[in-house]
């Protein structure tokens, strides 16, 4: 057992340092292709990411906290078989259910606001995917066409919320007002932007972790993820219900994320809210190998990647979407690299 | 035998020479050579594993050798050889798995592979006059999914003779009918090599009888290599025997499998009688997942101490029947009683009983995972693994070893370990040895035995005939959804496969149970 | 005179179009039991390819030829990013619908970047020609469908030969039999002299091609102009349309109408005047429908039995 989780360790090393490299790479490849100097964008990148204890903080840090909320929710999903492509429209109802709640009750109920706002963030994630899994379950719906196209319907709900029922009061902007103090989420270190969903995302990802390895249920979640089928027949697991289970945990973690996002970042509720976590927490997952320890590293390289990629636009004029191309690139070099190995492990 | 006065100047219709196949490390076929003459039935016969299938499957083009060289009618086959260039030159192959495709029509699977312009009418009168020409007759229009067994193999078959197929490979053809369709195809199978001097068939078995039954010549494999060839008059049954499980195996395991298989099994079975009812049917019936009626009749005891044993040709239930008894399905009607710590051994163990990527201690611990609750005891279940290993002889690395690293045969033994591991009180098997060598075949019945010697109520389901008659105190054929119990017999067994039940052939029924059983005279009159 | 009811019909049937090119190359290739979800991602290459193409070629050789450049060099970008998903699929045999998902996402990334190195960040400058509906004499002037059916670009024309065309192959040629027959069961295929992965790659090659073309008909029939991410979920859609159909192109071109339908919903309301109801209302109709569309179709049609199979052959 030491010796396998030794080599898992020494794996876990090498894979980070791959991706290190491979991200590395692939950025200066689409600098030099769009003609853009690289060690000018790159300096600016590293200097956005980790130039400073702020940008560290609260630019990378603070982008790694969602990623890793959704980068959980991605790959509890994956691991249970689930194809969850709808983290960002999970995130934004999170988002949007919080605020609904600190926007009506919220004033009313002092210091059980936050938490009541965080739960119904949950709440809201889980429900949102819950039509996924009921379509899933009941009518054998494809979940990544259904959480792809429950995306763009939460993008719109928020639209139409931020510019009806949530408005801010001016009627002038389409977002919600600003939240009070009183109902943000407390800040991990004064004179930073970093806030307490930092330890919420470790502690959740300690706790996935240790239930998925030791308990039961997580070996069932595994199990159905592997093979339904065995799952049913071998281990007399009811695999509907697991596979429903596990869609609401994975949503309810997007709820969380938005509903942390809101409180700890953006304090408003608007349509640009999240600049496509949920499609990063894709890349975040499969990077980690659905590890939830390992999300927690890929979710700090991601969050690096963004806060350096805005760094690099302003600085060096570099459009962040080259960073989203880095990411997908990532996505597919793991994906080609998984195949190599296994090709070369069938044949040895 | 009209082969021997063939002129002797006449090319072989297939011939391999020095064939040499590797897989990784492993070498699948060294240097065999193989000659089918015109106008002949060759019998390739071998256990499972043998290499049997590998050889036919080089000479169709699907596998490239790794060395040796392979001729039709005497014109040699220059790499690249294709399954296209095969049938080009007039070799077939019906494999034992179909090739055919469920959703398409006859006439629509007959015509796959050609290019140009499809013309259904055309396809459909080649198939027709293929019907009249030949006797295996076939509606164009229907859809493959829909047809039995049987019909799909004629299907196969057509399907070759549509492209002017003259050398036709057939892989255990007899392995998936029942009796009579069995000697209904072996006599075809025989028209046909005699009909033309230019056809010929080879025959991939494992079966001695159908070899013996049907063959001019025979060539034996084992693990790779040619150990026997020459005109059947050369062999018994006894000689093939030792041909193919080498020397010594023969004596201890196939004889004892053998007498098995022909005794009759009143003490055993009235012992049985004794023990308390385990698996109990009432007129069951049983719907899928799809709501179709798999199962319209059962009505069955399975005691504790018997192996019951399940005949049936595939598509009559059995998957079903099966599932419901373990407790998987529920019934749609009737009275079912099966003890909640039931067994089961499904057949396709990638697919329904192993978790391919994980270790073996978590394949251990997947059984009844749905029953367990809070922290999972790993270490006492690495433990048991391990002790599971050792003690029912599975070759594997250790517990943490991943599932997909063993051999099959390996996975089965650890299949069916696991399904004995906590002392359950029954076993349900379904085709427990497909795909297994000997040895490992030999293992898994062993394994049977002795669950039942150790009071277990066991019930075994397998496609093949031979493998029921030889582990089982009790038969029961299951037709159509209806289960018979019948006499432990080849001939009446084989009938009541197709439905054909008399009442002399029943052995005994829900209403005496507790009657004294005895072979029926009458039945295999 | 022009009603909101023909001007709804037309904007039915000139939505539609990029949808039916889609999901007619998505139907093409589920047939042949390859599910490519990179669909979007072929989709808005093909609209990019066709801007560059379109712009560059109008601005020294004319407009005609530079409408044929953008549908040409349209195509050929769906065809490439398919051809990239079919070295991770079909090759490889990778997981299909992750790596049609990381295609997706490399394509709207990638598009959204190049737009901004040529075009700058606004796309100022960025004039496009574009294929404006031809009608055809007579057959325009019919009452009610007139205008909807035969006053479409050519490219919608185009799609009412290729429809039927499509279903003949399907069934009437051998190809058509080998591609059916690899979706269905490659082994079978494979035994039938039927190379499955040469089918599945042209196949996927080709139902990229159609789907560059409808990002391209996006472009120049329709919005005039290339906005980053405007393919907004279409290729999804378009995956959508094909269960609805039932895999079959007569069924996908008529769900693809009734999608077409859905989003011009908006348009009809609007000339009614109807403006209490949210606009998000309408736009996020399509994908509720979508959703509505599925847990209807899904239960009750049959996918190719190999779609989305890993292990090309089992045996």
């Amino acid at each position: 057992m030491s010796a396998t989780h030794q080599a898992s360790w020494v794996g876990a090393v090498q894979r980070l340092a791959l991706l290190v490299g491979g991200t590395v790479f692939a950025l200066v490849l689409l600098l030099l292709v769009t003609g853009h100097d690289p060690s000018v964008a790159l300096r600016a990148l590293v200097r956005g990411a980790v130039g400073s204890w702020y940008a560290f903080t609260s630019a990378t840090l603070v982008r790694a906290i969602p990623l890793a909320l959704t980068g959980l929710c991605v790959a509890l999903a994956f691991r249970a078989g689930l194809l969850n492509i709808g983290a960002e429209g999970q995130l934004l109802m999170g988002a949007a259910a919080s605020a609904a709640v600190l926007g009506t009750v919220g004033a009313s109920l002092g210091a059980l606001a936050l938490p009541l706002a965080l739960l119904t963030g949950v709440a809201a994630g889980a429900a949102w995917a819950g039509v996924a899994a009921l379509l899933r379950q009941r009518f054998g719906v494809l979940e990544v066409i259904s959480t792809i196209m429950l995306n763009f319907v939460a993008l719109y709900t928020v639209g139409w919320l931020v510019r009806g029922p949530l408005q801010e009061p001016t009627g002038i902007y389409p977002q919600s007002a600003s939240l009070p103090k009183a109902v943000q989420l407390p800040l991990l270190w004064t004179g930073t932007r970093l806030h307490v969903g930092l330890v919420l995302a470790v502690l959740l990802a300690i706790g996935l972790w240790w239930w998925q390895r030791s308990t039961a249920s997580g070996f069932r979640l595994r199990a159905v993820g592997q093979n339904p089928h065995a799952s049913a027949t071998i281990g007399r697991i009811n695999v509907a219900r697991v596979s429903v289970l596990a869609f609401l945990a994975s949503g309810a973690l997007a709820g969380l994320a938005g509903a942390v996002e809101l409180t700890g970042v953006t304090f408003a509720l608007y349509e640009n809210l999240s600049p496509g976590y949920g499609y990063t927490a894709i890349a975040v997952a499969l990077l980690a190998r659905l590890h939830p320890l390992g999300v927690l590293g890929t979710a700090a390289l991601f969050g690096a990647l963004q806060a350096g990629g805005n760094a690099m636009q302003r600085d060096a004029a570099v459009p962040i979407a080259l960073v989203n191309v880095v990411e997908a690139l990532l996505i597919l070099l793991v994906i080609a690299g998984d195949r190599l190995t296994a090709a070369r492990s069938a044949r040895a | 035998m009209a082969a021997l006065s063939a002129p002797a100047e006449r090319p072989a219709a297939l011939a391999l020479r020095g064939v040499t196949k590797r897989f990784g490390d492993v070498v699948a076929l060294d240097d065999v050579s193989l000659d089918v003459r015109a106008g002949t039935v060759h019998a390739l016969l071998g256990e499972n594993g043998a290499g049997k299938s590998t050889l036919m499957r080089v000479a169709f083009g699907l596998l490239a050798p790794d060395g040796g060289s392979i001729s039709l009618a005497g014109v040699p086959c220059t790499p690249p050889f294709t399954p296209r260039d095969a049938m080009a030159r007039g070799l077939g192959m019906v494999h034992q798995h179909f090739s055919l495709v469920a959703a398409m029509t006859v006439a629509e699977n007959v015509a796959l592979g050609a290019a140009g312009r499809y013309d259904a009418a055309k396809v459909a009168s080649t198939v027709r006059a293929i019907g009249d020409r030949t006797g295996l007759v076939l509606d164009p229009a229907a859809r493959v999914g829909d047809l039995p067994v049987s019909a799909q193999q004629r299907c196969e078959i057509v399907k070759a003779l549509a492209r002017d197929v003259r050398v036709l490979i057939l892989d255990e053809p007899t392995a998936v009918l029942a009796p009579d369709e069995a000697q209904a195809l072996l006599r075809w199978v025989r028209a046909f090599a005699d009909s033309d001097p230019s056809h010929a068939v080879v025959l991939i078995t494992h079966k001695l009888r159908d070899a013996l039954a049907v063959a001019d010549d025979i060539t034996v494999l084992r693990r790779g290599v040619r150990v026997a060839h020459g005109p059947v008059a050369q062999f018994t049954e006894a000689s093939l025997a030792d041909a193919m499980l080498g020397p010594g195996e023969r004596s201890s395991r196939v004889d004892a499998e053998v007498r098995e298989a022909h005794t009759p099994r009143a003490p055993a079975a009235d012992q049985a009688r004794e023990g308390r009812d385990v698996l109990h049917a009432h007129q069951v019936v049983i719907r899928d997942t799809e709501g179709i009626t798999r199962v319209r009749d059962a009505s069955f005891t399975v005691h504790a101490g018997e192996i019951v044993g399940l005949a049936a040709v595939e598509g009559s239930g059995q998957h079903a029947l099966l599932r419901a008894m373990a407790g998987l399905l529920p019934v749609a009607a009737g009275r079912l009683q099966s003890p909640t710590d039931v067994a089961f051994v499904p057949e396709d163990r990638h697919r329904d009983a192993l978790l391919l990527d994980a270790s073996l201690t978590e394949n251990l611990a997947l059984r009844d995972a749905g029953r367990r609750s809070g922290q999972l005891p790993w270490r006492t279940l690495a433990e048991r693994t391990t002790a599971l290993l050792s003690a029912r002889d599975v070759r594997a690395a250790g517990a943490t070893a991943i599932a997909r690293t063993l051999s099959g045969g390996n996975q089965q033994k650890f299949v069916l370990a696991r399904a004995l591991d906590d002392a359950p009180s029954a076993l349900i098997v379904e085709n427990p040895t497909r795909g297994l060598d000997f040895r490992a075949t030999a293992a898994v019945h062993d394994a049977l035995r002795a669950a039942r010697d150790a009071g277990l109520a066991v019930l075994v389901y397998s496609s093949d005939l031979d493998e029921v008659l030889a582990v089982a105190d009790r038969v029961l054929a299951l037709h159509d959804g209806v289960v018979h119990e019948v006499a432990r017999e080849r001939d009446t067994v084989g009938r009541a496969m197709l439905g054909v039940v008399s009442d002399a052939s029943i052995a005994n029924t829900e209403r005496v149970t507790f009657a004294t059983r005895t072979p029926s005279p009458g039945a295999s009159a | 005179m022009i009603t909101p009811l023909d001007d709804f019909l037309a904007a039915t049937v000139r939505t539609a179009t990029p949808l039916a090119l889609a999901a007619l190359g998505e139907c093409l290739t589920e047939r042949s039991g390859v599910i490519n979800i990179g669909l979007e991602g072929a989709i808005i290459c093909g609209a990019f390819g066709a801007t560059v193409a379109a712009g560059t070629v109008a601005a020294t050789a004319g407009g005609a030829l530079g409408l044929t450049a953008g549908f040409v060099i349209g195509a050929a970008a769906g065809a490439v990013i398919a051809l990239l998903f079919a070295l991770f699929t079909v090759w490889w045999r990778a997981d299909q619908i992750i790596t049609g998902t990381a295609i997706t996402l490399f394509s709207l990334g990638l598009t959204g970047l190049l737009y901004k190195t040529v075009y700058g960040a606004t796309g100022v400058g960025l004039t496009l020609p574009t294929l404006d509906a031809w009608a055809i004499p007579g057959l325009s002037a019919l009452p009610v469908i007139g205008r909807a059916l035969f006053a479409q670009p050519l490219i919608t024309y185009a799609l009412y030969l290729f429809v039927p065309w499509l279903a003949w192959w399907f069934a009437r040629t051998h190809a058509g039999l080998a591609l059916r027959a690899t979706g269905e069961s490659p082994d079978a295929a494979l035994a039938a002299g039927v190379s499955p992965r040469r089918v599945q790659l042209l196949a996927t090659v080709a139902g990229g091609t159609l789907a560059g073309l409808a990002g391209a008909t996006l472009v120049l029939a329709q919005s005039g102009t290339f906005v980053e991410g405007m393919s907004a979920g279409k290729g999804f859609i378009a995956i959508a349309i094909v269960v609805l159909g039932r895999w079959s192109p007569r069924g996908v071109a008529a769900a693809a109408l009734l999608f077409g339908g859905a989003s011009a919903l908006q348009y009809l309301f609007q000339s009614l005047g109807w403006t209490g109801v949210p606009y998000q209302l309408f736009l996020a109709l399509p994908y509720v429908l979508t959703l509505l569309v599925l847990a209807r179709a899904s239960a009750r049609s049959r996918a190719p039995a190999a779609l989305a199979r890993r292990e090309l052959t089992l045996s």
